[in-house]
């Protein structure tokens, strides 16, 4: 088989229902304003479930039912919770291509990346949490011979979770897992352009989790998102997305005295150092495959490496090659296995890059490859497809500057290295970059001086559990992916002891 | 989309809504009263206009406002913000805020309609580049 039946039809892996409520207290619930939303897959653009418009009076159903279950589910040992951490992984993994094709389904994304990229990492995200939580300590410090200082870690109670439309289970799990492992209960809203595909995970893994430990509200930002991250009865947001949402996000925390973490993009810069093509072999093929990362899950990455900066003295060879292997990209139907490029995640992503190429012309870049939508005929025409595309210009203009988030890579020349990381700093953000280079000075020196929270080096797009994930600048506040994240997760409780059977003396 | 150049000798406006924006503006705002909009960067529904109830935003000294556009039918202009550092890198183009069929962005009002405010770019021309409208700190109004 080399193509996935589509979910609903004869053959499927996966059905998806006609309708999917709020998950609250372990139980589907319809929504409290008796509103549905549609919900159109960006492979055909044809609506295939129907999901629950939430609004406030749902999100304090769910605040309701988190906040009963918090204190038992705070009080579990680490172990308990690694054992069920470890019980959803499994079962996950037995459902990886039910779970994968629906995540291509809902976002239009290439099955090959949800079978070997998204669904894998979640599962591992829950098998790292696991463990952290059971390997975690706290600590005594000495404060003198009769003085102690003991460090516990606590859960903050119940948390909010805002998930983008991206990695619809993955950017879920990646908050999830560290939550869950923390002692939380959570209340998390999906993306209202992705909404379903998480309600196949609770349907596989939902009864493994005590009711209410994990609460799944639905709807649109402005009606069920607001209320969420303005609650007065959460501990804690944790927001990906845009900056605006970002800014907002964190006004309604002053509000509450509540810390949040926030991810918010980026414009990455991949830089291509001169001894990249001093030989034809198989780190110059990685590095070429390394360019043409802009182009994984069709650009729609908080990393995508949408800025390639090349050496001057092999920019025409090196980006010759580099766009050979762009338009041997192959793009077509998402649930077909050989498809390497899918669909945009929904329309006005569409028309959001199709504006930005537009400008991108205007401004004077000129489109080397691509540069249009894509028609792919038959029932893919009503699917939401670009054409992988290559601009070249300067870094001044506004497609090396905004987060197009689409599968659009703008290119420019520099001179040596100070005016490699001049430009690769001349951001307002700092997510990601990467650094190609058979030089380990000039990879370490170049690591250190990008302006960015994840350099990869000889490599792009790697999203291991235990290697910290998260910005510098514009692009975000905290970290995920490793250990650390439970700290974001987790009240610190000093316990001041003294032993001493004297008095202070003051009093 | 975007508009055409303005005549010689008039103030060059920086923010422009088309006919359908202006109308969902309208519409918006029989709902929710009064509204702003501020431009987002960064991932996900970033780069895209946000459209709140005006006042809900809390401005300040990082953001800019490019334009308060009078829409027709309403009492008061929009506002069209967005933070300093993006504009920045934005001021040599004209934006026209247009509307799209669309599903979801962030927290802005108009995504439960079905549609999504979407920006429009052209670049200001020679001759109007010196004409163009003061912007305003948030801290000056």
């Amino acid at each position: 088989m080399t193509t996935y039946a589509n979910p609903g039809s004869d053959g499927a892996v996966v059905n998806y229902q006609d309708r999917y409520g709020h998950y609250i207290g372990g139980e589907w619930v319809d929504p409290a304003g008796g509103q549905w939303f549609e919900n159109p897959s960006p492979v055909d653009g044809q609506p295939f479930t129907e999901v629950a418009r939430g609004t406030a009076d749902d999100v304090e159903r769910a605040l309701d039912a988190a906040h009963a279950a918090a204190p038992a589910w705070g009080r579990t040992s680490p172990a308990e919770r690694a054992v069920i951490l470890n019980k959803i992984a499994d079962r996950m993994e037995e459902n990886l291509e039910v779970l994968a094709v629906a995540e291509s389904w809902d976002n239009g994304k290439p099955v090959r990346e949800t079978l070997a990229a998204d669904i894998p990492l979640a599962i591992d995200h829950f098998r790292y949490f696991a463990g952290a939580i059971r390997g975690q300590e706290g600590s005594i410090a000495t404060i003198d011979d009769d003085t102690m200082a003991y460090h516990f870690h606590e859960p903050l109670g119940v948390v909010a979770q805002i998930i983008p439309w991206n990695f619809p289970i993955l950017m879920a799990v990646w908050k999830l897992a560290p939550a869950l492992a923390a002692g939380n209960a959570v209340v998390l809203k999906p993306a209202e352009q992705t909404p379903a595909s998480i309600n196949v995970l609770l349907d596989l893994v939902g009864d493994l989790l005590p009711p209410g430990v994990l609460n799944v509200v639905q709807g649109f930002g402005t009606e069920a998102g607001k209320p969420l991250a303005s609650s007065n009865r959460v501990a804690k947001v944790a927001f990906t997305g845009e900056t605006t949402t970002g800014r907002l996000i964190m006004q309604y925390a002053s509000q509450n005295l509540i810390p949040v973490t926030l991810e918010l993009g980026g414009k990455s810069p991949n830089l291509f150092f001169a001894d990249v093509a001093s030989a034809d072999d198989d780190f110059y093929d990685k590095a070429l495959e390394g360019f043409t990362m802009f182009a994984l899950n069709q650009g729609e990455v908080c990393t995508c490496p949408s800025r390639a900066l090349i050496d001057a003295s092999i920019y025409d060879k090196f980006l010759g090659d580099a766009l050979a292997r762009t338009k041997a990209v192959v793009q077509g139907n998402p649930l077909d296995l050989d498809t390497m490029i899918g669909a945009q995640a929904s329309n006005d992503q569409l028309e959001k890059i199709l504006s930005y190429i537009d400008i991108g012309e205007k401004e004077g870049a000129r489109v080397l490859t691509g540069g249009r939508r894509a028609d792919l005929g038959g029932s893919l025409s009503g699917g939401y497809y670009v054409e992988p595309t290559v601009f070249e210009g300067d870094n001044s203009m506004r497609i090396f500057q905004e987060e197009i988030f689409g599968p659009v890579v703008a290119v420019t020349r520099f001179d040596g290295y100070d005016d490699a990381i001049s430009i690769a700093n001349d951001t307002l953000y700092g997510l990601g970059a990467g650094v190609w280079t058979r030089d380990v000075n000039t990879q370490y020196r170049a690591g250190r001086a990008i302006q960015a929270g994840r350099v990869w080096c000889n490599s792009y797009h790697l999203y291991p559990a235990h290697a910290a994930f998260g910005g510098y600048k514009q692009s975000g506040i905290g970290r995920e992916n490793h250990k650390m994240m439970l700290d974001h997760y987790q009240q610190t409780k000093n316990l001041l002891v003294s032993y001493a059977p004297q008095k202070l003396g003051f009093f | 989309m975007a508009a055409a150049p303005t005549p010689a000798d008039q103030v060059v406006e920086r923010v422009a809504f088309t006919e359908e924006a202006a109308d969902l503006v309208r519409r918006l705002t029989a709902i929710h009263g009064p509204v702003m909009f501020h431009q987002s960067g960064g991932c996900c529904d970033g780069s895209s206009p946000m459209c709140y109830p005006d006042g809900d935003f809390i401005l300040g000294a990082s953001d800019v406002r490019l334009g308060l556009v009078p829409i027709e039918g309403l009492d008061q202009p929009v506002g069209f913000w967005m933070s300093e550092s993006q504009f920045g890198y934005w001021q040599h183009t004209h934006l026209t805020i247009d509307v799209v069929d669309g599903r979801g962005g962030g927290f802005s009002l108009e995504t439960p309609e079905g549609k999504r405010f979407l920006t429009r770019s052209r670049l200001f021309t020679d001759d109007e580049h010196p004409r163009r409208a003061p912007i305003v700190r948030g801290d000056e109004v």
